[in-house]
């Protein structure tokens, strides 16, 4: 919302700089998010009218002028081929300033003297939009009449500060400058001066020129109207056009602009109708027929539906309500009589018809917060009172005003001590009586009742009372607290979250780094990563109104977006990438059961450059010791589509699938654009959280020595190292302390087919030294089981 | 008078006596000699073994002590004593000498250039999203927050309607909301999970729910359609807007420094009354003006404000008996200000360059 400080200044006498103004509204609630100073970086440039044009002596593209300039005549050299003898022009005077830190100073062109130089549109920094021509090549031509020697900000209207303010949207009524005056007013604590509204002179009836119906109050709880006749359609005059293209707003002509000076001024926006097009001089506000279909303002054919609000006349409509007017009844040049329309729509009608329509309109983002319905008879009235000052036409006695149910007032109980208590303040209660009597509520201080008036819906309860004492007091001026701890809290992370941090530490400790990935991605994963089409993974929750479809889905598997990670760092020749990333996929419910889906948190892992499978299924063992979950084995995996048949293993955790670890398969890999030897892993959090032990219970230190023993045997290339040690443990008994895997080879010597294995193998028992005897048997007991489970080949 | 007196060989026993001391004082003159030469500890052995062994000198000059008489024997016998021990200390201390010189030798062959890269363990980084997120979350836990956790796949009903923003509201537009259905959305703040602690668990309640919210912003250098949000929220008796505002000085010095101020805008939001921006002073600059905060000294970081009656009432809780007050911060803005990150994309690209760095 911009407002220029010189239309505010009508309402309320500003006795501050612009600066202090915009900081002192912002701080009670109207923040100002831009002063503008109009015209800041122009000076010394003056209207000055073209006495004579000589040819340059010396130049043939030059010409020599000399410019009228109030208080003297100048001799300019100028190079402008638009210009003749009798035109007003911009003339920047030696020693001025323009936009974009150009100085001008005296000197010669081609041996003739210079004093000035006449300005372009763009040189001064203006489009057509602020003053006709000023868009074109060549010195602006200003219009005939004006004040020769005048400064060119005043006569361009560039002498104001603009104020922009971030309105929210619970505030309509500060989407005016008389609602912002009347913030300024109370912030500064000077009076308000509201315009004086008032017609001299009326001629006819109004109900003569045109009448109204309103088919569905429902969605125009109020429809007032007023008729001007003898217009004479002309541009407004420069004082309103000033104004406007202060605030932001083109100017027209005289009947266009005054809606829109009302609509700035008073926050009712206005509709003008060319009586003459409005078929029966009936105006219908109903519900669009199903199909009915209008040529609004813009010359877009739009087609309705039965939801939207249109205004009709008797055969056809005329205006989408509160959002454009028809091109079929436009103000035009020849317009002689009109119909000001002052109504008041339903917020959310507004809001669903333009959103539907694909028009949010300045009108339509009004109505749509919900606007003062006490508002259009002094808008209306406002309308045809400038009608009355511009001479733009005669004004019709009468005003039609469809108010069927009249809105009753808001009184709300007041309690200053309950406020206080609330805010931790002690504010005298004069102070708040005070503020809400300048904010136009009333107060009945025998019943601690408070009124808010209708252009402030906002105000429902006490809590909204207490904002607005809150904001005029000061929220800076309200005592920094503690809370006063009557019941404490035990501030904690719950055990989940604690897994959590633990997961990302560990990862962290193993050389991973963290990354953070969009949850919502496209269909075409699917297949980039080998899911098959009738995987329950390509179910999904769908995004009804997704940014494209890269971001249609949520998803329901990491690897797309850890493969898109490493992809990124391949292909900008990073050597090598170990990332994690802890983060949630989601599984469709029954929707229709109105159920939500499942958030899964997946923990994923990604390794890409001088890694094998060792390393990434290191990190899950190291992540387990971490989280003291012992009951976990790794499984092949032939299956997995996007992984490599042979280099992919399950995590079982407790006799449960708890994730997968792997190489990726070749195809995945070549899709993705990542390297072949890429490692990933995804775990399933819970399983981990489930199954996680954080308790110590420290054991005593050995008190007897170890005895060990290092054994080497062939077996069969499919036996795995998993069932070696399963059968070491199962014959070992009681003594066994641990297995180390030292050794694996395979070529010379080694028959084809079958591999060499080496372990050590510690014994240790608490209570004793053992004997070379006991360790002896206990060894013979797995050579045996080795020999008979395994078909192992002991190797002396 | 002694009985050798008589014996006439009495000078020439003087003389065995006079040429034991001066044999005595030869060994102990030649071996100290022979000891200061000395470069190697077997050469030291040698020596040892030639002057004190038990076929060595010192011991060849004693045998001779038989022929002296038993007043003699004491005065030689005191005198080669006294040059054992003179060579053994000698000789302890060229031992001593000749071990410092061989270990002086070894550490000099042993230098090795200290400046070579030393061999690292790479360890892997946190994001720098969790960075902010963990160090707010540590700021409340120590005043006693618990952590709370909710969908992100979220009901209209928890994110919109029961936050006071009823279908319709303007509010939502300014919240482009994704949505899964007319009853289903991609929550577009973290405040539903306010909602869901409020109607399950009994005041007093004092929690923070960070979390991943969406909304519909095409991605650039300031704006994701995702992003993480951490909000705050108490519920007590007797909660007050001092509280409010003694609890966000607090949080505003635990994160931007001890010198931070801040300070509080009346605002809008549909969940609270009163509703405040909250600024805090320039971390760059202390609040003078600088680049960073655009030279007014401030830089926004927070909306807060009073649970709105409405929205206690909807959770079963009587706002003329509790009251209480909500903020939320915005992790990807908190991230880009500390850190000086001056493209919202590098957050969810990770480059492992920009990762690294933190």
């Amino acid at each position: 919302m911009k407002v220029p400080i010189s239309w505010l200044n009508d309402y309320v006498d500003i006795n501050v700089k612009p600066e202090e103004l915009a900081d002192a509204l912002t701080m009670s609630g109207s923040k100002v998010e831009s002063v503008e100073k109009l015209g800041e970086d122009i000076s010394n440039v003056v209207v000055g009218k073209i006495i004579s044009l000589e040819k340059h002596p010396n130049a043939d593209k030059l010409q020599v002028s000399q410019v009228d300039i109030g208080r003297g005549t100048i001799q300019v050299v100028t190079g402008a081929q638009n210009i003749s003898v009798g035109d007003y022009i911009p003339v920047a005077l030696v020693g001025s300033t323009l936009p974009g830190g150009v100085k001008i100073s005296k000197g010669k062109l081609r041996g003739i003297e210079s004093n000035g130089m006449m300005c372009s549109g763009k040189e001064l920094n203006l489009t057509e939009e602020d003053y006709p021509g000023a868009g074109e090549y060549g010195i602006l031509i200003l219009e005939n009449g004006l004040t020769v020697g005048q400064d060119i900000k005043e006569a361009l209207g560039l002498s104001d500060t603009v104020l922009d303010f971030e309105i929210t949207s619970n505030r309509p009524d500060c989407l005016s400058i008389l609602g912002m005056a009347r913030e300024t007013a109370v912030t500064l604590g000077v009076p308000l001066r509201k315009p004086e509204i008032k017609v001299e002179k009326e001629e006819d009836d109004v109900n003569e020129y045109a009448s109204v119906e309103v088919r569905d109050p429902d969605l125009c709880p109020r429809y007032s109207a007023r008729v001007v006749k003898d217009v004479k359609i002309e541009p407004s005059p420069k004082w309103m056009r000033d104004r406007l293209k202060a605030a932001g707003v083109r100017p027209i002509n005289n009947i266009v602009d005054i809606t829109n000076f009302v609509m700035l001024e008073l926050g009712q926006p206005m509709h003008a109708f060319d009586l003459e097009y409005v078929k029966s001089k009936k105006i219908v506000v109903r519900r669009a027929y199903e199909n009915e279909t209008i040529k609004t303002l813009d010359d877009q054919d739009r087609k309705l539906d039965t939801d939207m609000l249109v205004i009709a006349d008797g055969e056809r409509a005329v205006a989408v309500a509160g959002v454009m007017g028809g091109a079929n009844s436009e103000i035009l040049d020849t317009t002689k009589t009109i119909l000001f329309e002052s109504a008041n729509f339903s917020g959310s009608s507004v809001r669903i018809t333009a959103k539907k329509l694909g028009m949010r309109t300045e009108a339509s983002s009004r109505f749509e917060k919900g606007l003062d319905v006490e508002n259009t008879i002094n808008a209306v009235d406002r309308a045809v009172q400038l009608v009355e000052m511009l001479g733009a036409g005669k004004v019709c006695k009468g005003i039609i005003d469809c108010y069927p149910r009249k809105a009753e007032k808001k009184a709300i109980k007041f309690r200053p001590d309950r406020m206080n208590q609330f805010l931790g303040t002690s504010i005298e209660s004069d102070f708040m009586v005070n503020v809400f009597r300048r904010l136009e509520f009333t107060v009945d201080e025998k019943q601690m009742l408070v009124t808010v008036p209708s252009f402030r819906p906002d105000v429902e309860r006490e809590a909204d009372l207490a904002e607005e004492v809150a904001r005029f007091y000061g929220y800076n001026k309200i005592e920094a607290t503690l809370l006063s701890g009557k019941s404490s809290t035990l501030g904690r992370k719950t055990f989940k979250q604690k897994i959590e941090d633990k997961i990302k530490n560990t990862m962290m400790a193993c050389g991973l780094s963290e990354i953070y990935t969009y949850s919502f991605t496209s269909t075409k994963v699917f297949d980039l990563v080998n899911i098959p089409a009738d995987s329950q993974l390509r179910k999904t929750i769908v995004i009804s109104n997704p940014l494209g479809e890269d971001y249609s889905i949520m998803r329901t598997t990491t690897l797309p977006e850890m493969l898109e990670t490493i992809s990124i760092n391949y292909n900008r020749r990073i050597e090598e990438g170990r990332f994690f990333d802890l983060a949630h996929v989601y599984l469709p419910k029954d929707t229709n059961a109105g159920e939500l889906p499942e958030e899964k948190p997946v923990l994923t892992l990604g390794m890409y450059g001088n890694i094998d499978f060792y390393e990434i299924k290191g990190v899950l063992e190291e992540l387990m010791d971490n989280l003291g979950i012992t009951n976990y084995e790794f499984q092949p995996l032939k299956d997995n589509p996007s992984f490599h048949p042979g280099r992919t293993a399950y995590l079982i955790i407790n006799g449960k699938n708890a994730g997968v670890v792997g190489e990726i398969h070749p195809e995945v890999a070549e899709k993705n654009e990542v390297p072949q030897r890429t490692y990933l892993s995804t775990v399933d959090v819970l399983a981990l959280v489930e199954n996680s032990n954080l308790s110590v219970n420290y054991k005593a230190l050995p008190k007897y020595p170890a005895v060990s023993r290092d054994i080497a045997m062939l077996v069969k290339d499919e036996i795995l190292v998993k069932q070696i040690e399963d059968t070491i443990r199962q014959y070992s008994g009681k003594i066994l302390e641990n297995i180390k895997l030292f050794d694996i080879y395979k070529g010379k010597q080694v028959p084809d087919g079958m591999k060499s294995i080496a372990y050590n193998i510690t014994f240790r028992a608490d209570d004793r030294t053992l004997t070379d005897e006991e360790v002896g048997k206990a060894m013979n007991k797995v050579l045996n089981g080795l020999k008979n489970n395994l078909d192992a080949q002991l190797r002396e | 008078m002694p009985s050798s007196f008589k014996d006439e060989g009495f000078f020439s026993h003087i003389r065995r006596i006079e040429k034991m001391r001066d044999q005595l004082n030869n060994i102990k003159t030649q071996a100290e000699n022979e000891l200061s030469a000395v470069t190697a500890i077997q050469e030291l052995e040698n020596l040892r073994v030639k002057f004190l062994g038990k076929k060595g000198e010192l011991t060849s000059v004693l045998r001779g002590m038989g022929s002296l008489s038993a007043e003699e024997r004491p005065v030689i016998g005191q005198l080669a004593n006294e040059v054992r021990e003179f060579l053994e200390n000698k000789i302890e201390e060229a031992k001593k000498r000749l071990v410092n010189s061989e270990r002086n030798k070894k550490l000099a062959d042993e230098v090795i250039d200290v400046t070579i890269p030393g061999k690292r363990k790479i360890l892997g980084t946190k994001h720098p999203l969790s960075i902010v997120i963990d160090e707010i979350t540590e700021i409340f836990l120590g005043m006693g927050y618990e952590i709370a956790e909710g969908p992100e796949v979220e009901k209209d009903y928890y994110n919109f309607e029961a936050l006071n923003i009823p279908k319709n509201h303007p509010a939502r537009d300014v919240q482009d909301t994704f949505y899964i259905n007319e009853n289903v959305v991609l929550r577009s703040q973290t405040s539903p999970v306010q909602i869901r602690t409020m109607q399950s668990k009994k005041p007093p309640i004092k929690i923070i729910c960070p979390g991943r919210v969406y909304r519909s912003d095409a991605v650039d250098a300031t704006h994701s359609p995702i992003f993480h949000q951490i909000e705050g929220l108490v519920v007590d008796k007797g909660v007050t807007m001092g509280d409010l505002v003694g609890t966000l000085e607090i949080f505003a010095k635990g994160l931007f420094g001890e010198n931070s101020k801040i300070r509080l805008r009346p605002h809008h939001f549909p969940f609270t009354e009163p509703s405040a921006e909250v600024d805090v002073s320039c971390w760059a600059c202390g609040g003078t003006g600088c680049r960073v905060c655009k030279n007014e000294g401030w830089i926004e970081i927070l909306g807060a404000g009073m649970v709105h009656p409405k929205v206690l009432e909807e959770c079963g809780i009587d706002p003329d008996v509790y009251s209480g007050f909500a903020f939320g911060i915005g992790a990807e803005r908190t991230a880009m200000g500390r850190f000086n990150i001056d493209d919202l994309r590098l957050l969810y690209e990770n480059d492992l360059r920009f990762l690294r760095q933190f």
